[in-house]
């Protein structure tokens, strides 16, 4: 290696102290009644910078009135060694003395090159007292609720318009692109909805039998997995599984957009993503999810008769006392909330993927808030039609 | 000229790497001299990024032998390629910034991975990177997104050059910028180079960074190197693939005059 900073040190230069320790030491200071005299040795480099660092600080350089250095042993020198020399002449800004003595030719350009870095001021982040800070995050947090709000009822208001348009010029629904993402939010999650709620409806007949039966009740195990699933349970956990499946895709998906400048793209070429994007996910998902509770909710059904099999109820006997036990009301109940689920689930994904800025952090940010949000408000939304069904007595 | 005192930073014999059955580098050998500024053009899919991928081992090589300081790729323990990378520094095409990190984290980086300095001390040396690179210390406060495609490159430029590292790998350093902005990142480059002692290898197109920074040029066609030297050299080769790539720069002073 021949590059300039690397060139070999004559040994003789060192002083006996140096070359016993090897190089391990950097400076050597000489403090005398007028002036202090730090002299450098060996490899002033990102790797020794620490050590030098603490070496330089040691000598306490900042009382001394003149002081010279003398860089004529140091071997090797790169930005970090530069920026200490270089600090260590600046001082701490009072008046004094400062000479710099032998320092090697190869150097210089680098030396002066960091004088002139670090000479600016930042001006450094205000902080406010402690309750003044509280009360300024809650306010924010106040606020960007509000603004999620209106993001959520302005985005719902232009897909309402753009509904309404689509409705008069049917060719602007996109028949192709919605074709498509019912098949990725529909028919490719039909398996994986299917396992989970038969699972749930085994579950929650297995405990109904465990403790029914001790006061014998065991046909009340029916009313309990038929009602259960159809007015709440079947549309909740299916709304649930397609927050955190498709409603975390969309927002990637529209996030990367974003950050790609493809929606820019699009906008310039006088499309509307809301349109081209938007509409299609929301429409997919408003048609997919209803069919997907009732194939959520049949197969919830199903693994509660197979528990019921097995705890010696005969088929037959569980689909007649099914038949007794739930009406057609029960249904209703859980197929009328199923499109509103799929509206907020939808809303929520798209409005935090056109929130994702630049970075590839707020991307996460963006599609965990909106896997979070999409699955609070489902089931704040289920509490709702809860009590509206029972003051309309259904 | 003393060339043959110059020890070699890199050395690159009889390097071949294939993909399945399509061989994109075919025997090549490539000396890059410790100090020096070495510019490597080469046809789009020539094989000149997979070249340079091969040597920070980032693509695996099918046979060969590629030294850098006298590290063996082969041969060497891991302690001896970490030692290895930390000496070597990278400017990918795009930057490759943080985006999650400010401009100033994205320096500081590297340094607090491999060394253990004070916060101050951290700061202040990152903060000399990103004004050597021609950026003001209010920038390091801005994140990635926030930045042009110039002040991208110095930030990248800046991160790479946080270790001071003995060699820098730059990949298209001046393509996206406009000719003023890629002349000044030019003159940057070669500022550096001789304040810091860098070993530069550089793949560009940039006919006027080949010409005006760096020391030696190296055509790579047909999964070879074609033409290896100085820019007058270089301009003198047979090869057909180097001549018409040069066409321009070899009419140029005829056309000076007119430009001028």
């Amino acid at each position: 290696m021949t590059s300039p900073r690397k060139a070999a040190p004559s040994s003789s230069r060192y002083p006996a102290s140096i070359r016993e320790n090897g190089l391990d030491n950097l400076v050597l200071c000489t403090a005398t009644a007028e002036q202090l005299e730090i002299a450098g040795f060996g490899a002033w480099t990102a790797d020794n910078a620490a050590r030098l660092e603490v070496a330089i600080e040691d000598a306490n350089p900042n009382e001394a009135k003149r002081m010279a250095i003398d860089m004529g042993g140091v071997a090797e020198l790169d930005t970090f060694g530069a920026w200490i020399l270089e600090r260590l002449m600046r001082g701490d800004g009072r008046a004094r003395q400062v000479s710099l003595i032998r320092l090697p030719e190869r150097f210089r350009d680098l030396v002066e090159d960091v004088r002139q870095t670090n000479r600016s001021v930042l001006p450094s982040i205000k902080r406010r007292a402690w309750p003044l800070a509280r009360l300024a995050d809650i306010g924010a947090v106040v606020e960007a609720a509000a603004a999620e709000g209106n993001r959520l009822a302005s985005l719902a208001g232009a897909l309402v318009a753009l509904f309404g348009g689509a409705l008069l010029d049917p060719r602007r629904f996109r028949l192709t692109a919605i074709v498509h993402q019912l098949d990725r939010v529909g028919v490719r999650s039909v398996p994986i909805i299917v396992l989970i709620t038969l699972l749930i409806g085994a579950i929650i007949a297995q405990q109904g039998f465990f403790h029914f039966r001790r006061f014998g009740a065991d046909d009340y195990v029916v009313d309990l997995v038929g009602i259960l699933t159809l007015r709440e349970l079947g549309v909740l956990i299916v709304s649930i599984m397609v927050a955190g499946r498709s409603g975390s895709s969309y927002t990637a998906e529209l996030g990367s957009m974003k950050m790609r400048e493809e929606i820019d793209a699009l906008r310039t070429m006088g499309r509307n993503p809301l349109e081209v994007l938007v509409l299609p996910r929301i429409v997919a998902l408003v048609v997919a999810l209803p069919l997907l509770a009732l194939i959520g909710s049949m197969a919830a059904l199903v693994g509660g008769g197979v528990v019921a099999s097995m705890q010696g109820m005969e088929p037959s006997l569980y689909i007649a006392r099914l038949r007794e036990a739930v009406s057609i009301s029960d249904f209703e109940v859980g197929m009328i909330k199923a499109p509103f689920m799929a509206l907020v689930i939808g809303l929520v994904a798209c409005a935090e993927g056109f929130q994702v800025r630049g970075s590839s952090q707020s991307l996460g940010a963006r599609t965990t808030s909106s896997v979070v949000k999409a699955i609070f408000l489902v089931i704040a939304l289920d509490g709702f039609f809860a009590m509206f069904f029972s003051s309309i007595g259904m | 000229m003393a060339e043959t005192d110059v020890s070699p930073a890199i050395e690159i014999s009889e390097l071949v790497v294939a993909f399945g059955d399509r061989t994109v580098l075919d025997n090549l050998s490539l000396q890059v001299r410790a100090g020096e500024i070495l510019g490597l053009v080469g046809a789009s899919g020539a094989g000149k990024s997979v070249l340079l991928r091969t040597m920070l081992g980032l693509t695996a090589k099918t046979n060969g032998r590629i030294v850098i300081f006298g590290v063996d790729q082969d041969k060497a323990t891991a302690l001896e390629l970490q030692k290895l990378e930390r000496r070597c520094g990278v400017l990918y095409q795009q930057g490759a910034l943080f985006s999650s990190l400010t401009v100033l984290q994205n320096i500081e980086f590297p340094i607090r991975e491999y060394l253990d300095l004070p916060n101050r001390l951290m700061r202040e040396v990152a903060t000399a990177k990103l004004e050597m690179v021609g950026l003001k210390a209010e920038d390091g406060e801005k994140t990635p997104s926030e930045l042009s495609g110039g002040m991208t490159k110095r930030v990248a430029l800046a991160r790479a050059l946080a270790l001071d590292p003995a060699i820098v790998f730059l990949d298209e350093p001046t393509s996206g910028l406009d000719p003023i902005a890629a002349r000044e990142f030019g003159v940057l480059i070669r500022t550096l180079q001789r304040t810091l002692g860098l070993t530069v290898f550089m793949v560009t197109h940039d006919l006027h960074a080949l010409d005006t920074i760096c020391d030696r040029i190296a055509a790579l066609a047909e999964s070879k190197i074609v033409a290896i030297g100085s820019m007058p050299q270089v301009l003198g080769s047979a090869d057909p693939w180097v001549k018409s790539y040069f066409r321009d720069v070899r009419s140029a002073p005829a056309r000076g005059p007119a430009i001028s």
